[in-house]
């Protein structure tokens, strides 16, 4: 899935998470993450992200994450949401990984 | 048997309500991908309530996916989503007549079949919200063993006939559920009532839980958490009931160790469906 706009998705309301996924003009994934949890689980996160960028095809991306103590499901979905509206598609497809 | 007494509504595209609203331990929950999601949000909340069911947060409790309308063009990604995450049953909305449910049998099949799970698996749940659907909610309940219950909804239902809510006896809603209800019982699945859009009257909300519950309603359509817990004590049945529905159970059980084919209790026959009402009731107090 290759990023060739800016695409968000979220809220910054408590328990959810504002993802915003913009194209990178470099190689790879640039990740910026804010989190009151940041201390406890902002390893957890960013490797949940990583993960769910990989499983949708993305290598490429500028991320910025705003938590809000959202749950890993929630972290999911948003940045799912963020990159398939980053890439203009508007099918999502919806699998689970094994 | 099941127990289907609140079927709480979450807007599927709120977060922390997705996230936390198991805690409320309701008999059903719905995540709503129609009227309670923008336009703009249809894809985000479809990603949302998919993680959220396959995070398998909401164990123990019915899980429910109000799709959006077959005349709309989100029903069908709304449906591949709820099968693919292991929903347990599909709310369609404004059910008119048999045909919708049909089209949307034919498409639950395939997906059943493309992500390998059991065709017939996933239930429907019809909510009649129009004229048209009351008039037609006899065929519509007894269209397909996937038909689990059939809910009114009323708002839509009391526009559609030029009317409004009252307070009190509410006539303007009296037709409806008798029918809604007969339709049900016919066809032998479950009704849920209207849900009540006041959350802080909770006279009102009572009030009309009682006339739900006399007219023979599993449950209501509920869109707070705080109206859970009411309405679970309101459906408890009496101590009375419940001592006689023990008393049944255990003539029941010691005639079927003595081999008996009839059932008795203080020299009275009993009859399967009185038996059936005493498992009814104790299920209802092991959960009031």
């Amino acid at each position: 899935m290759k990023i060739i706009k800016k695409g968000m998705a979220g809220t910054l309301e408590s328990s959810d998470v504002l993802v915003v996924i913009s194209p990178n003009n470099d190689i790879g994934l640039k990740l910026v993450l804010q989190s009151k949890v940041e201390k406890q689980f902002g390893s957890a996160i960013r490797m949940c992200v990583k993960n769910t960028l990989a499983m949708c095809g993305v290598s490429d991306a500028v991320i910025e994450v705003r938590d809000q103590g959202a749950l890993e499901c929630v972290i999911k979905a948003r940045v799912e949401a963020a990159a398939y509206r980053a890439a203009g598609e508007t099918n999502s497809r919806f699998e689970v990984p094994s | 048997m099941k127990l289907r007494r609140s079927m709480m509504f979450i807007p599927g595209d709120n977060a922390g309500m997705l996230s936390n609203s198991y805690i409320y331990k309701p008999d059903s929950v719905m995540f709503d991908l129609e009227d309670a999601v923008s336009l703009t949000e249809k894809d985000s909340a479809r990603l949302l309530v998919f993680n959220t069911l396959k995070a398998n947060l909401y164990t123990g409790i019915e899980t429910v996916v109000r799709i959006n309308g077959v005349e709309t063009p989100f029903w069908e990604q709304d449906l591949d989503m709820a099968v693919r995450g292991g929903v347990e049953v599909i709310r369609l909305p404004k059910t008119e007549n048999v045909s919708e449910v049909r089209e949307i049998e034919k498409k639950l099949e395939i997906i059943e079949k493309n992500c390998g799970r059991n065709v017939g698996e996933t239930k429907i749940i019809a909510a009649i919200e129009s004229a048209i659907g009351v008039v037609n909610s006899v065929a519509i309940a007894a269209c397909t063993p996937r038909m689990v219950a059939i809910a009114l909804a009323g708002f839509d239902y009391l526009v559609d006939m030029q009317t409004s809510r009252s307070s009190g006896s509410e006539p303007e809603l009296f037709y409806a559920r008798a029918a809604v209800l007969h339709a049900a019982r016919a066809a032998k699945i479950d009704a849920f009532d209207v849900a009540y859009g006041d959350v802080n009257d909770e006279e009102g909300f009572l009030r009309e839980v009682k006339i739900a519950k006399n007219l023979g309603f599993n449950g209501k359509s509920l869109i707070h958490p705080r109206q859970i817990e009411l309405l679970h004590k309101a459906y408890a049945p009496p101590k009375e009931a419940v001592d006689h529905a023990e008393k049944v159970i255990q003539a029941a059980k010691d005639a079927r160790e003595k081999g008996l084919g009839v059932v008795s209790l203080d020299g009275k026959m009993i009859d399967p469906p009185v038996i059936h009402e005493a498992e009814r009731v104790l299920l209802l107090a092991q959960n009031s």
